[in-house]
């Protein structure tokens, strides 16, 4: 659609705003790994309630936005079993072990310059970009 | 006030998913696909998502957070092999499904059993995450 990079840019501004709520007023950076992750491997316990409060967040407002925005939305998600489970242990794992993901390495890393987020993205990029052309036009599984 | 300050947080978060686009994972996929029907969207949203934290990094300079404590330590600025295989890991698993942890919260409750099998995967995938970096570890000190 000729409006998709418009509702793009806004709801980047409204994640980068979350991401500036979380960060200037707890003192902690917006990674969705990272909150969900240390909720899972215990590291993050004592520092639950806010990590939980924050997942409330995340699932409850695209319920609230649902009947206003009336494009309806379809997530095209793949239907392959296999394919679920392989990406999303791959994401769990990889997410983890590289200490973030989109939203911390992308988006809090990229905007204080951070040398760590720009390579984790260039990383995550191209390996996302390989696995999809592999997949797709050579394999044609996904 | 931690606790409500997390939920506007993560509020602006999901909602930002939802209007953007970013859970639908055709749109990840359009982005990472350049042999494909190249989708542009994604870059709109990292670029509208980096702008209010490149001012919110620079209000953090000689400021507290608001409700008190310290902002976060910032990790020293050194490449690592696990910040390396594990956005390599991460990202073949985002091509190969077309979400993230993000999105894959966000869309939880519309997303179907795949997107609940996929959640279910992902946290898996976390847990057992710190016993492969450890071994990681170990094969990086020994090579």
């Amino acid at each position: 659609m000729e409006t998709d990079w418009i509702w793009g840019l806004v709801g980047g501004m409204l994640i980068g705003t979350g991401g500036a709520v979380y960060l200037l007023g707890n003192g902690r950076i917006m990674g969705a790994s990272g909150i969900i992750g240390g909720l899972v491997d215990g590291s993050g316990w004592t520092t639950a309630w806010e990590r939980i409060a924050f997942l409330v967040g995340v699932v409850v407002m695209p319920l609230i936005l649902w009947p206003l925005y009336n494009v309806g939305i379809d997530t095209h998600m793949t239907k392959d079993v296999w394919v679920i489970v392989t990406a999303g242990l791959l994401v769990g794992v990889g997410t983890r072990i590289a200490n973030g993901c989109t939203s911390g390495h992308g988006v809090c890393g990229i905007s204080r310059l951070s040398l760590r987020g720009i390579v984790a993205t260039v990383f995550y990029i191209l390996a996302g970009g390989l696995m999809l052309v592999l997949f797709r036009h050579v394999l044609e599984v996904v | 006030m931690r606790i409500l300050l997390s939920l506007l947080a993560g509020s602006l978060f999901g909602g930002g998913l939802f209007v953007s686009g970013m859970t639908d994972t055709t749109k990840v996929q359009g982005w990472l696909d350049v042999f494909g029907n190249w989708d542009p969207t994604l870059a709109f949203v990292m670029g509208g998502a980096i702008i209010p934290m490149f001012f919110a990094w620079r209000l953090t300079e000689g400021r507290k957070p608001l409700v008190g404590g310290a902002f976060p330590d910032l990790p020293r600025p050194e490449l690592d092999h696990r910040l390396i295989t594990g956005s390599v890991l991460f990202g073949m698993g985002w091509g190969l499904a077309g979400l993230c942890p993000g999105p894959a919260v966000a869309s939880l409750t519309y997303n179907g059993v795949e997107g609940l099998l996929f959640m279910a995967a992902m946290l898996t995938g976390m847990g057992v995450a710190p016993v492969i970096g450890r071994n990681l570890d170990r094969i990086a000190t020994t090579a």
